[in-house]
């Protein structure tokens, strides 16, 4: 079963990454084994929990839903990647003020949801922001405070 | 206890959140070494069978295997708490459906599942037990044959498939029934639920030249997990280190397990690092559940409302191997009693073997499915009575100086403010507009736990420039326990908690913990955290008084890391104490101080007690719930509108944290109560090893409204007063809903979970 590996381009936090992968190799695999971008968490590799979200063109992925070949040449923004990878988002800052990580091991899917939230509503409320989040699961806190989280930011003067 | 800066009770922002925020923080499955393995581990397809042999020779033959290992290499001995009936690997018989049989260790996961594929078994398929009923039957094919001869650190009475037998009494429940003016009694059934941390339990083995190992884990306890890994190994504690790695939740699922032991032996086999973290479906076959319980419970009452005589019946499902489960069966028995004066009170319950995945601790540890039954129960009573339930529950709440079923005295309970909160806050709130097609209920649940068990220590030291050096053995599983014990220490001393660093657990380096578990954290190492600060502040004044030349008891603590002559401005400050007991006199400043529970045992005269696996327990807490749910009348879906949970935590060292913790309890608690169950099939197969097929609770299933309310009624044996709240808001979840389920449609839903085909059969019979 030694398979040919296939030669792919991938644009990750702005770094043009040229890597060898395997084809049924995920998105997640290669940010996590080959780049080390271990921000990215497996929690379910079934697409369900949501802690392995990344953006890809912009738009919010599961990373272990998404074969890494399909991303060829397209953009990906991984926790790692916010804030230009230095300080942090007004999001990570809203959820840490809140009190809304405990594990922490959803928190950089929910960043990611939240990321992608927030760039096409700056202004969600509370019903838009559960919707967001509907695709994320966290066993720790019962959601509450992460919302509240969202729900602060949105009201922020910006 | 005086305080200078308040770091206690205040909430600062967790010491490691920033690092979880921005994906720094460093889980098991993120640790790499170099030249490390991967392993994967060959899986038992028979739910029981007798393991006639292996082929491994494919799997060997595999370019980039660098080691394999079946239940016939490893050592002669057997692992368990209070029963020893397990071993790393299965050796002569496998016993549940996914239950390690081999494991390889391989140059990347790729190769390595391929190995372990290629790895053959040879069974003799034996007949298999898959539930208690089976399990007890006459000629029921037993599990461990040689069960007589295992090694027991508590007798249980164990036999056939029975791996432990409890019992606990007081009064005489027969001569109370009759006087009973109302009584009820009823069947409960609760499942299987799975803690569904949301990162995987693994691990990474690392060797070194001498064969010693060190394990970085995601764990409940460097200590318990290096004794676990030492027995199983056969081997010197010596030899085996553990270091925690960041924890992705745990809830009584990450204590010591099987797969620390193989990935260390394969880690010695292949003289290389060897990371073994489980797959989503691997963790839900193999590690542990909740037990699921059979419960037999009546209860009755005076004719004015006053709860005189339950009795208890309980077989509870322990899966394969004991784990916890006497110890379990043991909290269920002593919980079932509920959180009010009941003189006459009979529990008994036995634990069984079944072909399944071994049930273990699991947050409520036993509770919650006492819960279930008791305060439903109690809902069934007010309705006999035909009294408000909240009433009944007031009316027979436990009060301070009470005594807790078994004899423990209860000096703090905060029982009444708990539940008269949550009902003054429901009825208080406006009013949710009613949707069409449902109706609304309202339910309560009351509770208790406790916090305490076994050992614990901390330790601290006075660094150079004055800061603080604060080590204990609590590993922090997301909850917040490290900052807590940080605020404790900064708060002894006085500085901002910037100036007190935190040790990442090291069985090399730090001070022994027994486990988290048992809501014990912020009680029993808080307590030790405490008390080794005072210590060294003791200290730190002897140093300050021979430097000015005074006694000790002139001296005070200032703000901000000084020590000052009391009227007096003049100070030295904690840099110049350290300095001077370092470099001209008096030596190192630094205190430890360790402890294990000290709470008084059950009291024999009170209470007649067969074979617990406990002596004493720890300290009581209590709370209550209230929730609002809507029921389709037509579907039977539950929809859990609003929820208020009130607990006594003692004293909140960090109230944002508190509160939390009491949301995600509650939250955990909905889907043990609507949504969570493991299923097997009749061949033993578990059928729900994803989270597509296991339902936990997402964020449009939960309220948008769960209120905390954290009481505050100080501990006396705690220096700060605080009590643990881990555990408790879990366990009224259940029960809160079933009773607002009957509430709205006067159905009474006995088997968890409460699915909307189960609230329709229920309402049928109820028709």
């Amino acid at each position: 079963m030694s398979s040919r590996k296939i030669h792919c381009t991938l644009e990750v936090n702005h770094v043009e990454q040229d890597l060898l992968v395997h084809a049924d190799e995920t998105l997640l695999d290669v940010l996590r084994e080959q780049l080390a971008l271990c921000g990215t968490k497996r929690g379910c590799n079934h697409g369900v929990c949501g802690a392995c979200n990344v953006l890809v063109d912009g738009m919010l992925v599961r990373a272990c839903l998404m074969l890494a070949v399909e991303v060829d040449q397209r953009p990906v923004v991984t926790v790692e990647g916010l804030a230009d990878g230095r300080g942090y988002t007004d999001i990570q800052q809203a959820l840490v003020a809140a009190g809304a990580i405990q594990c922490g091991f959803c928190t950089p899917g929910f960043v990611m949801a939240l990321t992608a939230l927030f760039a096409r509503e700056p202004r969600p409320d509370r019903d838009t922001i559960r919707n967001a989040l509907s695709g994320n699961l966290c066993r720790c806190s019962g959601y509450v405070k992460i919302v509240e989280a969202a729900e602060r930011l949105a009201e922020l003067p910006r | 206890m005086d305080t200078l800066n308040g770091a206690v009770g205040t909430s600062p922002p967790r010491l490691d959140a920033m690092d979880k925020a921005s994906g720094r923080a460093r889980y098991a499955d993120d640790i790499r070494l170099p030249g490390m393995l991967h392993a994967a581990v060959h899986t038992s397809p028979h739910a029981h069978a007798r393991i006639l042999g292996y082929r491994t020779e494919a799997a060997r033959s595999i370019p980039g295997v660098h080691a394999v290992v079946t239940g016939a290499d490893i050592a002669d001995v057997r692992y368990g708490g209070i029963v020893k009936d397990e071993s790393m690997l299965a050796r002569g018989k496998v016993r549940y459906v996914g239950e390690p049989v081999a494991a390889v260790a391989a140059a990347d996961v790729r190769t390595a599942l391929r190995a372990a594929a290629a790895i053959e078994v040879d069974y003799e398929p034996l007949p298999a037990v898959l539930s208690p009923d089976a399990a007890l039957a006459q000629d029921a094919p037993l599990l461990h044959e040689a069960f007589a001869q295992y090694v027991k650190s508590v007798d249980g009475a164990g036999h056939g498939n029975v791996v432990f037998e409890s019992a606990i009494s007081e009064g005489d429940v027969e001569r109370a029934f009759a006087e009973c003016g109302a009584v009820v009694e009823a069947r409960w059934q609760t499942q299987a639920q799975q803690h569904v941390y949301l990162e995987t339990n693994g691990c990474v083995a690392d060797v070194d030249a001498t064969g010693r190992i060190t394990l970085y884990a995601t764990c409940q306890s460097v200590h318990h997990l290096q004794q676990r890994v030492a027995e199983e190994l056969a081997e010197s504690m010596a030899r085996i280190r553990v270091v925690a790695t960041r924890v992705g939740g745990g809830f009584g699922g990450k204590h010591a397990s099987n797969l620390h032991s193989i990935a260390a032996w394969l880690a010695r086999a292949a003289r290389r690092p060897v990371k073994l973290v489980l797959s989503r479906m691997q963790d839900f076959e193999i590690q542990r559940s909740r037990h699921p319980a059979q419960i037999w419970m009546k209860t009755g009452a005076r004719t004015d409302g006053t709860i005189i005589a339950r009795d208890v019946r309980m077989v509870l499902d322990g899966g394969a191997y004991a784990d916890e489960s006497p110890a379990v069966l043991a909290f269920a028995l002593l919980m079932s009693r509920g959180p009010y004066r009941i003189p006459n009170v009979r529990a008994q319950g036995k634990v069984v073997y079944t072909n399944k995945l071994r049930a273990g601790s699991f947050r409520g540890f036993g509770n919650p499915q006492a819960s279930f039954a008791g305060e439903s129960q109690i809902d069934d009573l007010a309705v006999a009575l035909r009294m408000d339930p909240c009433e009944l529950r007031l009316r027979n709440a436990m009060q301070p100086n009470d005594t807790a079923f078994g004899g423990h005295a209860v000096p703090s309970c905060a029982l009444r403010e708990a539940l008269t909160t949550v009902r003054d806050a429901q009825r208080a709130a406006p009013p949710l507009a009613a949707r069409a097609g449902t109706r609304r209920g309202v339910g309560f649940a009351a509770m208790s736990h406790i916090s305490g068990l076994m050992g614990t220590s901390a330790t601290v030291q006075l660094r150079t420039d004055g800061s603080i050096a604060l080590a204990t053995g609590c590993v922090d599983l997301g909850q917040g326990a490290d900052t807590a014990m940080v605020q404790i220490c900064a708060d002894l001393l006085g500085v901002p908690i910037e100036r007190v660093s935190y040790a990442q657990q090291d069985s090399d380096i730090s001070p022994y913990n027994w486990k988290t578990a048992g809501s014990r954290s912020t009680y029993m190492t808080g307590r030790a955290v405490a008390t080794a600060t005072t210590e060294m502040r003791g200290r730190m004044l002897d140093q300050a008084a021979k430097m000015m030349e005074c006694a000790p008891s002139d001296l005070e603590l200032r703000p901000g890391g000084a020590i000052g002559l009391v009227g007096v401005p003049k100070v030295v400050s904690f840099k110049e104490v350290a300095l001077h007991s370092l470099f001209r006199s008096g030596g190192p400043i630094a205190a430890t101080h360790g402890f294990v529970f000290d709470g008084p045992p059950f009291d024999p005269k009170r209470a007649s007690i067969h074979r617990l696996a406990f002596s004493n327990l720890g300290i009581y807490t209590f709370g209550a719930h209230c929730v609002e749910v809507d029921v389709d009348m037509t579907t039977g879906k539950v929809d859990v509108r609003r929820a208020w949970c009130a607990h006594d935590v003692g004293r909140a060292i960090n109230r944002v944290s508190c509160e939390g913790q009491i949301q995600g309890g509650f939250v955990q608690g909905m889907g043990y109560a609507l949504t969570e169950a493991m299923h097997w099939n009749e061949d033993g197969w578990l059928t729900t090893t994803t989270l597509a097929d296991y339902k936990v609770p997402g964020m449009l299933d939960v309220p948008a409204e769960i209120h905390p309310f954290v009481l505050e009624h100080p501990e006396p044996s705690h220096p700060m007063g605080a009590k643990g709240i881990g555990e408790p808001s879990l366990v009224g979840a259940a029960p809160a809903i079933a009773n607002a389920i009957r509430d709205a449609t006067g159905a009474r839903v006995t088997t968890l979970p409460m699915m909307p085909e189960r609230v329709l059969e229920a309402m049928e019979v109820t028709r």
